[in-house]
């Protein structure tokens, strides 16, 4: 696999919105091709190697490029947006919207990724192994129809509307997560091993949430449906006891949504 | 010479003038059509070789929803609708972003780059009139007008069930000339009204809450109203019961009321020379006809009702429908008729927004998306296409998706494609839930439209329906110098390359207005400021006088001083008024 090394040169004013860091763009690309690759840094378009020393050259196609980022970059944008194949790897924090809409390939972080990650993400595997922001695999605002494949990993916490208008793929949250995770998800798979505050769920039809922690408040829509012990959750056991909870029903009569949440916090 | 233009050699489709397809030089003199350039008008004019390609008048759009406070909403309630399209700007034009409803700029270049030069907002509340006009005013290219919902206003519900239909009559005339509006729409006769209690009206003869009138007396009542004017347009009508099953009956009784109304235009304004009679001859217009033409008596048995509303259509002469068609995708619905949309959002649990408009109206809006695999918006899709496939005279359909209620208009081209070749729709019907095929009669139809018809139904129809063919919608000496250029040549089309014929209609060659080129191949090429038209109506003075008192002293019940009512001149940056009923002609009680 070919890599194409981009190490940031300097602090960051305005963020900068970076789709073009993206093996299917980079493929066949040679060092100075990819510098002149345009950005956009708020009205004005510039070329990456404004922000970026590029070393290394592209594999011929996505599937045959790793991309590493050398640093921390909270203020680049979209990272990896929409990428179908290959391998980017940011040694540092991401900005927002890292790896939204992607459809293949895979995407580590190597730090904290700022909010949107992974927003209405369709393939692929992102991992994040620090914090993630809001709207993590989301829907975008407006629109309920959030990430409908692939894998999100986040080995830290997560803040509010996690995996919201879900209709597929999984989320795997190490930490905790804050409010609305799940609103309105209707198929997929959420685990949170750590707590979360409030509306759990929220208006959820179809889908599987589990909080091995705390869940602070209850939405007052799911109905209680038995104690499980180490409930099989797709194919993996969740070991510990667990209470079974059946919604949402404050938005439908006949919602597949099952909550599980720990019997003993 | 700007404004002066000689376009060479095209196969011209003009059929107010009976041109189809004939080899022929269109010139154009200071921004209007004329029958020859001789001398230092030709050798100052700009040559256009249209060798091989179709010509027509510019397009005209006689509804569409495209400026105002509901458009507006509906772009401020769906940020979904814009983050994916978005445009950049260029030296010449303005960024902009939006799907289904674009922001004012894109609309402006997306129906120039279509072939559109004329485009009519078919809805404006007269409280919103000013947010209305700012809008029209900020769409580049188009010369625009708009028409003012009457359906459910107090006054004119109030005079027409006293049987005062001067006075209704002098209401109307200053309502145009106040807010500088261009004809009258009806939406939902009476039932809006009584949406502001949380109910409808579902038959004509129901009389509404408090006004105790029928919706067959507002119908009548207006249609009446507007030939004693003498109004450009007929009524535009948005009969009741939209979007319920079996609503084509009511839909067909609802034209049937204005049966009677004699049609007389009184425009003081310049008749061209049009070999078919440019003045209108409906007494209505109806709109989006689709929404109007569902059959069945449930959800469970629902059907197309086309055949009922065509069979009525095709025997009628007081009559013009525009389809209002569903080429499926994302749309976002808007409309006047607040309780229809509510009954939607039940249906669909969709975003939903509702509106009272005070003493006027309603309004409601929805997002929405139609699908090919759902069984009620696959045989909407077919009742579209029946509706202009059945009815056997072109001059009494318009092709509209009602944008954005239908689906957004940059999807006209694909709706051709459909009208144009039976290989297309089948395509599609094969695509489509059965009920497309099973309970419409969408698949049995054979006809294909030619180009001819495609420019009867999308600018000489529109234009004559609306009272605008003495100067749009053809290319007779004298017309505006709106002319589309579109890249087909009529001896070598293929109806059944539908890409070819999508890209072609999407992006004409050239769109010129009023003797300037607005774009060329998809690419926007100048940005004129287009017109506003309205109608300056008049009535007699004394009755103008009498029932102004009324207006104010009713105004005690508007949310707005009656000084901040109108629409200053300055919200119109080029106004084209139509003087209506001229106040030396106005005859008392005629
Ligand atoms: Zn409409």
């Amino acid at each position: 696999m070919s890599e194409v090394i981009l190490r940031p040169n300097g602090s960051i004013d305005i963020m900068v919105e970076a789709e073009v860091i993206n093996p299917d763009i980079l493929a066949g690309k040679t060092t100075s091709e990819i510098e002149q690759l345009i950005v956009w840094q708020g009205a004005k378009q510039l070329p990456l190697s404004e922000f970026f020393d590029v070393e290394g050259s592209a594999g011929s196609t996505a599937a045959d490029t790793k991309i590493i980022v050398k640093g921390d970059v909270p203020r680049v944008k979209h990272i990896g947006h929409g990428m179908k194949a290959g391998e980017i790897v940011i040694e540092g924090s991401a900005g927002m919207h890292v790896g939204s809409e992607m459809i293949g390939g895979s995407i580590l972080v190597k730090g904290n990724a700022g909010s949107w990650a992974g927003m209405e993400m369709k393939g692929g595997t992102l991992h994040i192994t620090g914090n993630a922001g809001d709207h993590v695999g989301c829907a975008y605002r407006g629109s309920w129809r959030g990430m409908n494949g692939g894998k999100i990993l986040i080995d830290g916490n997560a803040r509010s509307q996690l995996g919201g208008g879900m209709s597929g793929g999984e989320i795997h949250v190490g930490g905790s997560v804050e409010n609305f995770a799940g609103i309105r998800m209707n198929n997929g798979l959420i685990v949170v091993k750590g707590d979360a505050i409030r509306g759990v769920g929220a208006q959820m039809s179809g889908g599987l949430f589990v909080v091995s922690g705390k869940i602070r408040q209850l939405s007052p829509g799911f109905e209680y449906a038995g104690t499980e012990k180490n409930p099989k959750v797709g194919e993996t056991v969740i070991s510990g006891e667990f209470m079974k909870f059946a919604g949402d029903y404050a938005i439908s009569k006949t919602p597949k949504g099952i909550l599980y949440a720990s019997a003993n916090e | 010479m700007p404004g002066t233009l000689a376009i060479r050699n095209g196969y011209v489709f003009d059929p107010l003038n009976e041109i189809d397809g004939e080899i022929k030089d269109i010139f154009i003199k200071d921004g209007k059509i004329v029958e020859d350039l001789t001398g230092a008008g030709l050798r100052d004019a700009k040559i256009i070789d249209a060798h091989g390609k179709t010509v027509m008048p510019g397009g005209v759009d006689s509804h569409s929803h495209v400026a105002g406070a509901k458009v507006n909403t509906g772009r401020m309630m769906c940020p979904e609708d814009r983050y994916k399209w978005v445009t950049k700007k260029s030296d010449l034009t303005h960024s902009g972003s939006g799907n289904t409803v674009p922001s004012v700029y894109i609309q402006g270049y997306d129906y120039a780059k279509m072939g559109y030069t004329t485009v009519f907002e078919a809805a404006i509340p007269p409280m919103e009139a000013r947010h209305t006009h700012e809008e029209m005013r900020s769409t580049p290219i188009l010369d625009m007008g708009g028409y003012l919902v009457l359906g459910n206003n107090w006054f004119i519900m109030r005079y027409l069930k006293a049987g005062d239909i001067e006075k209704a009559a002098a209401y109307v005339a200053w309502m145009m000339r106040t807010h500088k509006a261009y004809g009258i729409k009806c939406v939902n006769p009476a039932g809006v009204e009584n949406w502001g209690w949380g109910k409808n009206v579902s038959s004509l003869d129901e009389p509404n809450i408090h006004f105790g009138i029928t919706s067959r007396e507002v119908i009548h009542g207006l249609a009446e109203v507007n030939e004693m004017l003498g109004m450009p347009m007929s009524l535009h009508l948005h009969a009741n019961n939209l979007g319920h099953p079996g609503c084509w009956e009511i839909t067909r009784d609802s034209l049937d009321v204005a049966r009677d109304v004699k049609v007389e235009c009184n425009m003081d304004v310049e008749w061209q020379k049009t070999k078919i009679d440019p003045e209108r001859t409906q007494s209505v217009y109806l709109a989006h006809a689709q929404f109007n033409s569902f059959g069945g008596t449930s959800w469970m048995d629902f059907a197309s009702g086309a055949k009922g509303i065509v069979d009525y259509v095709n025997k009628s002469d007081h009559v013009v429908i525009d389809n209002g068609a569903v080429p499926f995708g994302p749309a976002t619905v808007m409309t006047g008729d607040g309780p229809a949309i509510h009954n939607l959002y039940k249906l669909t649990g969709n975003k939903w927004s509702n509106k009272d408009i005070e003493l006027e109206c309603g309004s409601g809006i929805l997002t929405f998306n139609y699908l090919k695999a759902n069984p009620v918006h696959s045989v909407e899709w077919a009742i579209g296409l029946e509706l202009l496939l059945l009815v056997n005279d072109p001059w009494k359909t318009i092709l509209t998706t009602d944008h954005p209620n239908g689906g957004p208009f940059t999807k006209y081209p694909q709706l051709i494609t459909w009208i144009m070749s039976k290989k297309a729709r089948e395509a599609t019907l094969a695509e489509c839930h059965k009920w497309a095929q099973d309970r419409s009669s969408l698949g049995g139809i054979d006809r294909e439209m030619t180009l001819y018809e495609i420019a009867i139904l999308t600018r000489a129809n529109p234009a004559r329906t609306v009272g605008i063919a003495h100067r749009k919608g053809h290319l007779g000496g004298g017309a505006n110098g709106d002319v589309t250029i579109y890249d087909f040549d009529p001896t070598k089309f293929d109806v059944n390359d539908y890409t070819k014929v999508i890209r072609g209609f999407q992006n004409a060659a050239y769109t010129i207005k009023d003797g300037g080129i607005v774009a060329q191949n998809g690419e926007i090429i100048s940005v004129p400021h287009g017109r506003t038209f309205f109608s300056e109506a008049h009535m007699d003075d004394g009755i103008e006088k009498e029932m102004l008192k009324d207006v104010k002293e009713w105004f005690k019940y508007y949310t707005l001083g009656f000084a901040n009512y109108p629409v200053p001149d300055k919200y119109l940056r080029n106004p084209a008024p139509v003087v209506v009923n001229k106040p030396l002609e106005a005859i008392v009680g005629r």
